[in-house]
């Protein structure tokens, strides 16, 4: 009985819970749903109303508004003249397809950097000697340094630029200048003379005196910048993260009185001896002694402590803080140690910065929050920080590291706005700021990415609906065929010197290849040309016969001789050229497994005769070996393949070079090499076992038996070394094969089984 | 038995009781704390109702119907002229920055007047589009409603057209904002400007140092990273679908009425010779109003419907007129017809970060008369390019008032925190079309000096672990391995068993046994290359890891490894499979024995979709198929296999006695690959015919020693 009384006790009691607990949370809820309901009642409310009051509101323009023609009225005139722009100052009509540059022979003083722009210009592909055919003119007078204080400077520019003949007020001129003003002010604007419509390629401009679009700004160069050549990224370890033992550095001069010192006199303030290295010193010029202040000694003796250099390369980031002038050296010394640049100089316009992206490779830093750089530097992350390094050097490597680099960026940004202009075509910004870069690209080639061997192609876009075809009358102007793209055949591209049965064995192997779309056999002999129009299959191929092109380079190219090989490109429609000897005795094999690695490294040398070069110590001359031991520097194009880009750019090398090869009528494919490894900085590719290129027996004395020639190739090798200020060629250890090549599997696994029987 | 029972209940009835009254304490506390602080909300307001707080900002009121009239009066001061010269460096207040954070400014809304003149005309027409501008920067992240801690502030008077206001009175009622001080940080937005006859490029006010989000810059009024460039807006635009017709049937055409004079005659002279430009014009109705939904064609009087006409159109004229920028130019690029720009020294829509030369072709004023052969000159691949990016810009950057305002806001943003700006690709690069960006992208050939980090993951495998260890450290380039040991209950074995190296080795314990642990870019890892090998890969000679390196050195993006295995595309499941025969072809390398760079470690851990990641720890199975995926999907690159096939103890054979468990493992692979494919969204493996040997692999020797002799021995 208790116990019954006791269990319903416990029932009531867990009802009576359950109830209380339930009516609040039931009382809770009903709660904050009403509520809710109610404010988005509210809200929805209010939004309706907003909306349709929304939609009263008149439009901002009316159809007349949006499509107002000139009026009839006449234009008030505008009293200040305008800036000059490409369009108002510059005459297109002297350019051609080819624009030149005329460079003015050399009359009175010019300093030792001049000098070096000079005979760079002078020796490229740019230069006429005609200034009737010119379309840009270079005065001969030196404007790099304004400052009448500098021992370098030349007095009485004005007069003597006013005196040039094609002169017009400084029309289609172009002006380099390095350092304009002087103390104490350091004047933007005091040249020393007036440029009226010439382009000035100046240091150190400021965003207010810059003509946009028509200025080009020059980063600062030493006196001792090598011309030519120049030295190669220095950092080019891709550590992650990176391990550098400073965050920021600087080291360098501040100024006790003047223009500029107000940055550098606060650094001290950041420098904490171990992170942050920010170290000036009041030392500089006769009168310091005098002007010095409190903290004059404290600062030498921190300065004392740090090396330059050092810093620079143990330090991610770097202060390239304002001088007297905007830019400063240190810009590129930072970037060459791929030291990050810091930027501390309000209103500058960087080199180039009309096509060089800089976000990608400095950090922008504002001299009114100088307090706020080690947190603003700190917050960059890692994979940036990577990211950035590697653009440093790119762009170092690519625009900087030589006066010449410099002047062809000056003198490619100016064709490249004449391009625009006459043909509305120019780089795409993605090739200024990543390898090859600009100047390993030419402007007239392409107008697509996928006209060139960018390492790795984007993804094809969709093509386009086709347009109509054009009824009309063809345009007046031959129009240049679009390049074309990597597809998946390739195109043989002969060289032949004679007849011999190892050709006929090679193009029936061209016949037999699977990717093979056409031949052109550029035909450099005596006697008269073959004539083939197309090669049949083997008994089975149920393909068309093979086109081909037979062009007698005697009659189209006289004289050109060996360097003849490579210019019938019109004739060519792939992108993949594979450049043959006429008796390489290449199985189809082969030709196929070729191309199909060439896919994989469009940029690059892909083919079978390896060479190298090295270093001669008793001759202090570079040596030519076509005996290797473990590695190689070259692949011949007497049997490879290469992108239809770079042969055109090989067309467009230094006139020097070309003429060297003309000359010689030999080494045409170690130039070919030394290019390709100047632009992509990548060694060639060698295939599988093969040695021998050139058929074994010869009825006719191959010139290849000949010792001179020999000599002949190694002192073309030394001669592109001079020309390019270094050595371009890289080495590589390894030689690519097909996956199952030689290993111990049955043939019939194996896709190229004849391949492995070639004897090496 | 009984009394045991009713202990029990009866403490539970204590207890049951103490709790009930616990509750109910709890709700009457809960209810009272709620009733009583709403009344004091309540109270608090009706007192201090009357004297707002100063550190409490309303967000401004948006709602037009209800605004102070306020009456400017012919005598108040004028502002400013507007700075010609003004940059960034010299006229924008920085110290008003930063307070949202260090990578975002901030905005200030000035509240809506109803300005008058004294005649009681409104001085400017507030229009819809300024309105939604108005309300996309309140509903912004950069929104603030305090005005002292704004870094931007926008004067809420309609300037964007200039017919619509007068410039007198807007310059008055500019000045006597509250915290005008001639412009600075002021934000104004303007779409058509000047008026005629001289249409000036910038509008046609006093704004001092203000900011100008204009349409129709030149280049001689635009200040160059102060101002932004923006288009002027088409409502027509909004309005046209994305859909494509699959056959342009046109290859130029050209919409726009207000064409000048002088180029509607050559463009005559153009279409009357070719059926390449279609030149239309409005009708010639009879009724005195245009249609703007109807244009004719020159010539035949066709009619057309506009803006419909366009998709038909592969290029589309726009021309410069009265103004540089045109209306017509949104309708084209909403149309998906690439814009022929025919205005010298125009200055275009966000022309600061939008890549006009991936969108449009321009065509130099004086060269309209060689427009055909420009136009055909240009290459299927191009237009292919530009076809596919019009359409994505559109949307991200045009497509609606909206859009315009944010990327307006964010272009002001990037300049004031250059560190947090999106890079060129992200801007420009639809990474649908050209896929993600490698982050190893400078061409080298690493160095070899640094050597390379073995990673070794283990579990209890001790002696296989040491026979591997002895093996490696005879390795030239070896610089440091570092032993990961994922067995949670057990110790790594004391220092003193460990063999004796000359190369230091460094033993790092994981939280948990995850397969994941390998690919962590631990700290110890300080050279740029590891290799990430098994505890029981013992059969590598020191002269095969050498070259492996080397050629490691010659391709740092990739992985290059030993053990390859390919993917193949199944007809009869419609799915990917795991190949792992004899093949000619090879898409994966196994990261049993491979060498990579370490940053795809980093990529693996930080960027690689989690769900892969997950999927690889749930089954513990496939880290190697996600390494390779994810280096192949960010590179389009194919991984590199060194050296012959050896007998490798292959990972998917751990248990060769239970030939069921094999099939399981390999069928779970291959479900691995389908899977990463779809998350993916495409196939990112590439097989590739080719492996790296050797320069002398398998060749007589001819006097010259060989530079890595023990190579290939299976």
């Amino acid at each position: 009985m208790n116990f019954t009384a006791v269990s319903q006790c416990i029932f009531i009691i867990h009802f009576y819970e359950m109830q209380a607990k339930k009516r609040y949370i039931i009382l809770i809820a009903t709660c904050i749903i009403l509520l809710y309901g109610f404010y988005t009642v509210l809200n929805f409310k209010s939004e309706l109303v907003q909306r349709s009051r929304r939609d009263q509101l008149p439009t901002f323009a009316s159809f007349e508004d949006l499509s107002e023609a000139p009026s009839l009225l006449q234009r008030q005139p505008r009293s200040t003249s305008k800036p000059c722009r490409m369009e108002t100052c510059f005459d297109f009509t002297k350019c051609g397809d080819d624009p030149k540059i005329y460079v003015y022979p050399t009359e009175g003083p010019v300093s030792a950097s001049y000098r070096k722009v000079l005979s760079v210009i002078r020796e490229s592909r740019y230069a006429t000697r005609d200034p009737n055919e010119a379309c840009l003119y270079i005065p001969a007078v030196d404007t790099l340094d304004a400052d009448p204080l500098s021992p370098e400077h030349v007095p009485d520019v004005a007069s003597r630029l006013s005196r040039l003949p094609y002169w017009k007020n400084g029309r289609n001129h172009l002006i380099f200048n390095l350092y304009a003003g002087t103390w104490p002010d350091y004047a933007e604007n005091a040249l020393g003379f007036d440029p009226g419509d010439a382009i000035l390629a100046r240091a150190s401009a400021s965003e207010t005196v810059f003509r946009e679009g028509f200025d080009i700004s020059l980063p600062l160069f030493h006196k001792e910048h090598p011309e030519k050549g120049g030295q190669p990224p220095s950092a080019t370890a891709n550590t992650f993260p990176a391990p550098r033992k400073h965050l920021l550095a600087f080291k360098g001069k501040r100024y006790v009185h003047g223009i500029g010192s107000e940055t550098r006199n606060s650094l001290w303030h950041l420098h904490d001896g171990n992170n942050l290295i920010l170290v000036t010193t009041c030392r500089h010029g006769k009168s310091w002694k005098d002007l010095r202040d409190e903290r004059c000694d404290e600062d030498n003796r921190e300065y004392d402590k740090f090396d330059y250099e050092q810093l620079l390369s143990n330090s991610t980031f770097c202060l390239v803080a304002r001088g007297r002038r905007l830019g400063s050296y240190r810009f590129l010394e930072a970037l060459a140690a791929g030291c990050v640049p810091v930027l501390l100089s309000n209103g500058w316009r960087l080199p180039f910065d009309e096509r060089i992206d800089w976000r990608r490779a400095v950090i922008w830093a504002d001299e009114r929050l100088l307090l706020q750089v080690p947190e603003l530097v700190r917050s960059v992350s890692p994979e940036r920080v990577l990211a950035l390094r590697q653009q440093t050097q790119l762009l170092w490597e690519q625009y900087f590291s030589s006066i010449e680099k410099i002047v062809f960026t000056t003198i490619e940004i100016i064709l490249e706005r004449i391009s625009a202009h006459r043909t509305s075509r120019q780089r795409e910004a993605l090739i200024w700021n990543a390898s090859p870069g600009a100047l390993g690209t030419l402007v007239c080639y392409g107008d697509s990415r996928a006209h060139l061997p960018l390492g790795v192609a984007a993804p094809p876009a969709p093509r386009a609906p086709q347009a109509p075809p054009s009824p009309l009358p063809a345009p007046s102007v031959p129009l240049t065929a679009p390049p074309p793209t990597s597809s998946g055949t390739y195109t043989a591209l002969l060289y032949v010197q004679a007849t011999s049965p190892a050709l006929h064995k090679l193009l029936a192997n061209i016949a037999n290849s699977e990717f093979c779309e056409k031949i052109v056999l550029v035909w450099d002999s005596e006697r008269a040309a073959p004539s083939l129009k197309s090669l049949s299959r083997v008994a089975g191929d149920t393909r068309e016969p093979l086109p081909v092109l037979v062009i007698d380079a005697t009659t189209h190219y006289p004289g050109e001789g060996v360097s003849a090989r490579w210019k019938p490109l019109w004739a060519v429609p792939t992108a993949a050229v594979f450049s043959l000897d006429g008796d390489a005795p290449l199985l189809a094999e082969e030709l196929d497994f070729a191309f199909k690695v060439w896919q994989n490294f469009p940029e690059r040398i892909v083919g079978y005769p390896a060479r190298s070069h090295f270093w001669d110590e008793a001759k202090g001359a570079w040596g030519y070996s076509s005996k290797w031991g473990g590695a190689y520097s070259m692949v011949l194009p007497g049997a490879a393949l290469v992108h239809r880009a770079t042969l055109a750019l090989y067309e467009a090398s230094a006139p020097a070079l070309r003429h060297a090869v003309r000359r010689a009528r030999n080494c045409e494919d170690i130039l070919l090499n030394c290019l390709v490894a100047h632009l992509t900085r990548r060694p060639p590719l060698k295939l599988a076992q093969r040695r021998r290129y050139k058929a074994a027996h010869h009825r006719y004395k191959s010139p290849w038996s000949d010792p001179e020639h020999f000599v002949q190739r190694q002192s073309c090798l030394n001669t592109f070394a001079t020309a390019w200020g270094y050595m371009p060629l890289m080495r590589s250890v390894l030689r690519l094969d097909p996956i199952l090549f030689k290993d111990p599997v049955s043939t019939l696994r194996k896709k190229y089984r004849k391949m492995e029987l070639v004897a090496s | 038995m009984a009394a045991e029972t009713l202990l029990k209940s009866n403490k539970q009835i204590k207890y049951t009781s103490y709790r009930n009254i616990l509750y109910h304490r709890f709700f009457v506390g809960l209810l009272l704390f709620i009733v009583l602080s709403l009344v004091f909300t309540v109270l608090f307001n009706v007192f201090t109702g009357s004297s707002p707080r100063t550190d409490f900002h309303e967000p401004v009121n948006l709602d037009p119907s209800s605004v102070p009239v306020l009456q400017l009066r012919r005598d108040l001061p004028k502002s400013q002229s507007r700075l010609s010269n003004c940059t960034y460096w010299e006229c924008f207040n920085v110290y008003r920055c930063g307070r949202g954070g260090h990578d975002k400014i901030t905005i200030y809304i000035y509240p809506l007047k109803d300005y008058q003149t004294e005649n009681r005309r409104p001085i400017s027409q507030f229009s819809k589009e300024f309105y939604i501008i108005l309300d996309t920067i309140r509903h912004s992240k950069y929104y603030t409603p305090n005005p002292e801690e704004a870094c931007i502030l926008v004067p809420s008077i309609d300037t964007l057209n200039q017919n619509s206001f007068s410039s007198e009175y807007v310059g008055r009622a500019l000045q006597a904002l509250q915290y005008w001080n001639n412009g600075e940080n002021h934000l104004i937005f303007n779409m058509l400007p000047g008026k005629a006859p001289n249409y000036d490029s910038v509008v046609t006010l006093n704004t001092g140092k203000a900011i100008i989000a204009g349409g129709g810059f030149d280049t001689w009024s635009f200040r160059y990273g102060f101002d932004v460039s923006i288009p002027v807006y088409s409502h027509i635009a909004e309005k046209i679908e994305s859909s494509q017709p699959k056959q342009k049937n046109y290859m130029i055409i050209s919409t726009q009425l207000n064409i000048p004079q002088n180029y509607l005659e050559q463009l005559q002279n153009i279409a009357s010779s070719s059926n390449d430009l279609l030149l239309l014009d409005q009708c010639k109705s009879e009724s005195s109003g245009i249609d703007y939904t109807k244009r004719c064609e020159y010539t035949t009087g066709r009619i057309f419907n506009y803006p419909e006409i366009m998709k038909e159109g592969m290029f589309c004229l726009v021309i410069r007129s009265a103004r540089l920028t045109q209306a017509v130019l949104m309708d084209i690029l909403a149309s998906q017809c690439i814009p022929i720009v025919v205005a010298d020294s125009v200055v275009m829509p966000f022309n600061s970060h939008v890549d006009w030369n991936k969108l449009s072709l321009s065509l130099p004023e004086d060269n309209v008369k060689n427009l055909l052969k420009i136009v055909h000159s240009v290459s299927n691949e191009r237009r292919g390019e530009l076809y596919w990016q019009l359409r994505w810009a559109y949307d991200r950057y045009f497509a609606s008032i909206e859009k315009i305002t944010l990327t307006t806001l964010e272009i002001i943003n990037e300049n004031l925190f250059p560190l947090a700006a999106r890079m060129y690709e992200d801007w420009n690069m639809p990474e649908h079309l050209y896929g993600p960006v490698n982050p190893l992208f400078l061409p080298v050939t690493a160095a070899k000096a640094p050597g390379f980090t073995a990673v070794i993951l283990t579990y209890d495998r001790v002696d296989s672990l040491f026979a591997l260890v002895r093996k490696l450290v005879r390795t030239p380039s070896l610089a440091k391995i570092l032993v990961v040991w994922n067995n949670q209950r057990k110790q790594p074995p004391p220092s003193s068993e460990w063999p004796v190296t000359n190369k230091p080795l460094k033993i790092i314990r994981t939280k948990e046994n995850k397969l994941s642990n390998r690919f962590f870019p631990y700290d110890e890892i300080d050279t740029e290359c590891q290799l990430t090998i098994d505890d029981d890969i013992i059969m590598l000679t020191p002269d095969e890891l050498e070259f492996g390196f080397d050629v490691w050195r010659e391709f740092p993006d990739r992985i290059v490894g030993f053990p390859s295995r390919l993917h193949v595309w199944d007809n009869t499941t419609n799915s990917w499979r795991y190949h792992s025969e004899w093949t000619n072809q090879i898409s994966m390398v196994l990261t049993g024995a491979a060498f990579h760079h370490k940053i795809w470690s980093w990529y693996y851990t930080h960027k690689m979709p989690a769900e892969i990641r997950r999927w690889v720890d749930d089954n513990f199975n496939c880290e190697d198929i996600a390494m390779n995926f994810l280096v192949a999907n960010v590179t389009r690159k194919p991984p590199i296999k060194v050296t012959p096939r050896k007998k490798f103890k292959c990972p998917e054979c751990t248990n060769t006695e239970m030939l069921s468990a094999d099939a399981r493992h390999m069928s779970q692979r291959s479900a691995c690959v389908d899977r990463f494919a779809k998350i993916y969204g495409h196939m990112a493996l590439k097989p590739v015919e080719f492996r790296a040997d050797p320069l002398q692999y398998r060749e007589t020797s001819s006097g010259i020693p060989h530079v890595y002799p023990d190579i290939g021995a299976l």
